[in-house]
């Protein structure tokens, strides 16, 4: 579903990807943890080809469309409604007109946005915009999901709802990439674990029962 | 199917520009009060024995559209870095060149728009007489408008992610607007003049030529443009 073979990328002198190599299956979440400049957003990117790798290569079955992107930017605009913006992004992905608005309702009820549906975005708060950010990424129905710290803004509750909505999403398929440098909220979610240092894997392993304590100390002892 | 898709995709852009334009008005109430000004300055700031009305007026009509057009183009794919919404376009199953064309759809209308507001205003305030060459005066500023706004949506990509976005679009757009400019200033100064349409039939040639030539250009660089 997905594969990355040999990717390297490097910003000026700086290495951003070394060597990295890894494949999801449907049903499968890969939490990759790092600490700041370790590589994942960059890795992301060039999973989403935004970014073309200088070397290797990066395959999403089902190309661009299969692919849904949660960021800690929502890239919604302020001065449209939740709806409007979801709408947009649904027409981008060539989704017609009956199956965007079951999907619309689907999500905005699944994310506690039914009563928020005709707001601006710039009048919600950091938490609602977020959920509406996660209903754009999901509008399309992609089969791979990628996020970039997704949990950023979101309160307990807003957080444990979106990681519930992963579980879910994984349950019935979806294959998910996951980066962030909070171990506790990522490994819990995850089947697979990646830690990240300075654009290489430092480990890739299922997580094989491991909970967020036991994944904590190995990520410790790996980037140490 | 391509065609259709590709400006399908546009057709989203740019309504969603305008929607958001229409929104915030930010944009549009500025270049309008802008045209207003210049226009109000260039009026009393003249000393109407030295020149006349005629000679003056076509260079003050185009330095105002030209710099109302920047003021806009300015802002185009500055509204895609707010909440990072460029990443999505980007990552979205379409073609780029359809963000183009959908950016250059938006800024044609905004700039139609704020080329609405000022005409009937410089008409007043210059006493020139607009409405006998009123047709082939909107063929004029059509052509011209498009050919400036074609490159200047190009160059509005290329400069967004700089850090002095606002000054380097102009410094790199001016050079290319002269052709299409001093071909509108001389053209509307004969229309004002009164001479024969045929006299300016060459000019709006060029910047016909003109426009296909950057419009196909535009469309084929822009994808390049906006890599990371």
């Amino acid at each position: 579903m997905l594969r990355a073979e040999g990717l390297r990328h490097s910003f000026g002198a700086v290495r951003a990807l070394d060597d990295v190599s890894f494949s999801v299956q449907p049903g499968q979440t890969l939490a990759v943890f790092g600490p700041n400049g370790a590589g994942k957003t960059t890795l992301l990117k060039v999973l989403a080809g935004l970014i073309q790798p200088q070397r290797g290569r990066a395959q999403v079955d089902g190309g661009r469309r299969a692919i849904g992107w949660i960021g800690h930017q929502p890239q919604l605009y302020g001065q449209l409604t939740v709806r409007e913006n979801l709408r947009f992004w649904a027409s981008l992905y060539n989704v017609p007109e009956s199956e965007f608005l079951l999907r619309k309702d689907s999500l905005l009820v699944r994310l506690g946005l039914q009563d928020h549906e005709h707001r601006r975005v710039s009048e919600l708060s950091r938490g609602l915009v977020q959920r509406a950010a996660i209903a754009r990424a999901l509008i399309h129905d992609p089969r791979v999901l990628l996020l970039d710290e997704p949990f950023t803004g979101l309160d307990r509750m807003a957080a444990e709802e979106l990681r519930e909505l992963l579980s879910e999403d994984a349950a019935e398929g979806r294959a998910s990439v996951l980066v962030t440098h909070n171990v506790d909220e990522g490994a819990a979610l995850s089947t697979h674990i990646a830690f990240m240092r300075a654009g290489r894997f430092a480990h890739f392993a299922p997580r094989a029962g491991r909970g967020p304590e036991q994944v904590g100390e190995d990520y410790r002892n790996a980037i140490a | 199917m391509r065609s259709p898709k590709l400006l399908r995709h546009a057709w989203a852009v740019a309504s969603k520009d305008l929607l958001v334009e229409f929104r915030s008005r930010t944009a549009i109430l500025s270049a309008a009060v802008f045209v207003v000004l210049v226009l109000v300055v260039f009026n009393f700031g003249r000393d109407p024995t030295a020149i006349s009305n005629v000679d003056l007026a076509p260079s003050i009509l185009w330095v105002t559209f030209t710099f109302a057009a920047i003021l806009a183009l300015n802002r185009a794919f500055q509204l895609e870095l707010e909440n990072q919404a460029l990443d999505g376009l980007l990552l979205a199953p379409i073609e780029r060149s359809s963000i183009y064309l959908g950016k250059l759809i938006a800024n044609l209308v905004f700039v139609a728009g704020v080329e609405l507001i000022g005409l009937p205003l410089f008409a007043l305030f210059f006493n020139v007489p607009v409405l006998p060459y009123l047709l082939p005066l909107i063929a004029l500023i059509a052509l011209a408008t498009v050919g400036f706004v074609a490159v200047g949506t190009l160059f509005s990509a290329m400069t967004v992610r700089t850090r002095f976005a606002e000054l380097l679009l102009p410094v790199l757009l001016l050079p290319f607007m002269i052709p299409p400019l001093s071909w509108a200033v001389l053209a509307t100064g004969r229309l004002f003049a009164g001479r024969p349409l045929s006299e300016i039939a060459g000019w709006l040639n060029m910047l016909a030529v003109y426009d296909i030539v950057f419009v196909t250009l535009a469309l084929l660089l822009f994808p390049a443009t906006v890599n990371e």
